[in-house]
């Protein structure tokens, strides 16, 4: 991601654009009415796009720590971290916009207790992507050597990223869930199925997913150029 | 190859020496499950394999925390010039792995006698304690690395080992239904055998790759 990407505009209006029809489209829009979830698979626009950004970053960040292993540049580290930290807050957000949704679906509609809905799986999964960054955060905050900073909370990312993408294939076969795509149900695929989207949310969906995660790009592209002013002193970039 | 059983030779010698780290960890595995056998007397079946697995993971991150803290700066050094990061690494996971499987099976003797035998099938549950504590001691061997080099150690190496082993220990605490009368899918207990086994090679390769990483100062 050299000068290409961060100083040219294009993609940031593209982002723009793509999240404007989101709203707007995403808003007034036709959508299927199916029982239960009725209006609120708008929801979809949102919460799903969140978890889709929040992984691309991840493994944005992922692969910047290899690259700092594998060159010791600081400025790969920075963009790591930085990555980490928009991947995290879309998690945060995705937990967010799941709430409203599982509150009107889950808990209003099929009157599942709140003990059901915490035992998801999508819900475990995603509770230790968001540890193992606060994890990550936490070991990044105990060095004051940055080059030992950089070094062994690379090495963490790597290892924790390699585990936690197993244990998110793995656990939704493992425990029951109300999860669109769960075992036993008519998709049965835990990860998403594309055959059982409607094609009316498609022409939303599909903008949205590249609108948001271009958003999140943008995010850390900011956050990646402030850092990178704060330590022009002490590294050559 | 030489050099990883002198290594793991060393690491058992100073075990024998220093006793008082080893039966510290006892005393660790003995009086928790006394209070535990204080406080619930006749924990249901799943109520103990839950129990059951907490106490591993804490007895593990007792047991495992020393690996890399008890290594002094000057004492690395020396390995550093006599010995290949990976050696070293692998000699480290094997012998935490002895260990734990040892501190398993003892505090696995310790809940039959205190506490009441949901087991129905004892040998094939010692046979997932062990290929359970193999694993769970692998990942803390690593992590205990990590938080060796941040300075701020113990507390570090729960908040880092924790999350990641979270998948390990549900699909460990699913597989031990076996031992308890439960009816599994024919296929499913091999599958999930299988599962953790992978999810063990992949800890060890990671642990290959990135260790020299952590290694060079």
């Amino acid at each position: 991601m050299s000068s290409f990407f961060v100083r040219k505009s294009w993609w940031k209006i593209l982002s723009f654009v793509l999240l404007a029809y989101t709203i707007i489209g995403g808003f007034l829009l036709d959508v299927p009415r199916l029982p239960i979830l009725n209006e609120s698979i708008r929801n979809l626009y949102f919460h799903v796009c969140m978890w889709f950004g929040m992984m691309i970053l991840f493994i944005v960040s992922f692969i910047y720590s290899i690259k700092y292993l594998r060159t010791s540049n600081h400025r790969n580290d920075i963009f790591a971290s930085k990555f980490a930290a928009v991947g995290s807050l879309f998690g945060i957000l995705g937990y967010a916009t799941g709430t409203i949704w599982a509150n009107y679906t889950w808990i209003t509609d099929q009157n599942q207790s709140l003990a059901n809905v915490l035992k998801e799986p999508k819900l475990i999964g995603a509770a230790i992507a968001l540890l193992i960054y606060g994890a990550y955060f936490v070991l990044r905050g105990s060095f004051t050597d940055i080059d030992k900073r950089a070094r062994v909370s690379a090495v963490y990312n790597i290892f924790a990223f390699a585990m936690l993408f197993p244990s998110i294939w793995i656990i939704p076969r493992l425990v029951g869930s109300l999860h669109p795509g769960a075992p036993g149900s008519e998709s049965g695929n835990p990860a998403l199925n594309f055959n059982d989207i409607d094609s009316r949310l498609r022409i939303v969906f599909y903008p949205a997913i590249i609108g948001w995660t271009l958003l999140g790009v943008w995010i850390a592209t900011i956050k990646i150029r402030l850092q990178l002013l704060k330590d022009k002193t002490l590294i050559n970039v | 190859m030489k050099a990883i059983f002198t290594l793991l030779k060393k690491d058992l010698v100073l075990e024998l020496r220093q006793q008082h780290t080893f039966y510290g960890v006892l005393l660790y595995i003995a009086s928790t499950i006394f209070v535990l056998y204080l406080s619930i007397d006749e924990p249901a079946a799943n109520v103990w394999n839950g129990l059951f697995w907490v106490i591993q993971l804490f007895v593990c991150i007792n047991t495992v925390a020393k690996s890399f803290l008890q290594e002094s700066k000057g004492r690395m050094l020396y390995f550093y010039s006599v010995a290949s990061p990976v050696e070293f690494i692998i000699s480290k996971l094997l012998y935490n792995i002895i260990l734990m499987i040892l501190m398993s099976v003892i505090s696995l003797f310790l809940f039959f006698i205190f506490l009441n035998n949901p087991v129905t099938d004892s040998l094939r549950f010692t046979g997932i304690v062990v290929l359970g504590g193999a694993g769970i001691s692998m990942v803390f061997t690593l992590m205990s690395a990590i938080a060796a080099k941040a300075q701020q150690n113990a507390a570090l190496i729960a908040i880092l080992g924790f999350p990641v082993i979270l998948p390990q220990l549900l699909l460990l605490m699913r597989l031990s239904k076996t031992a308890f009368a439960e009816v599994f899918k024919s296929g499913a207990v091999l599958q999930l055998t299988g599962l953790i086994i992978g999810l063990d090679v992949l800890v060890v390769v990671m642990a290959i790759v990135l260790f020299p990483y952590l290694w060079k100062e």
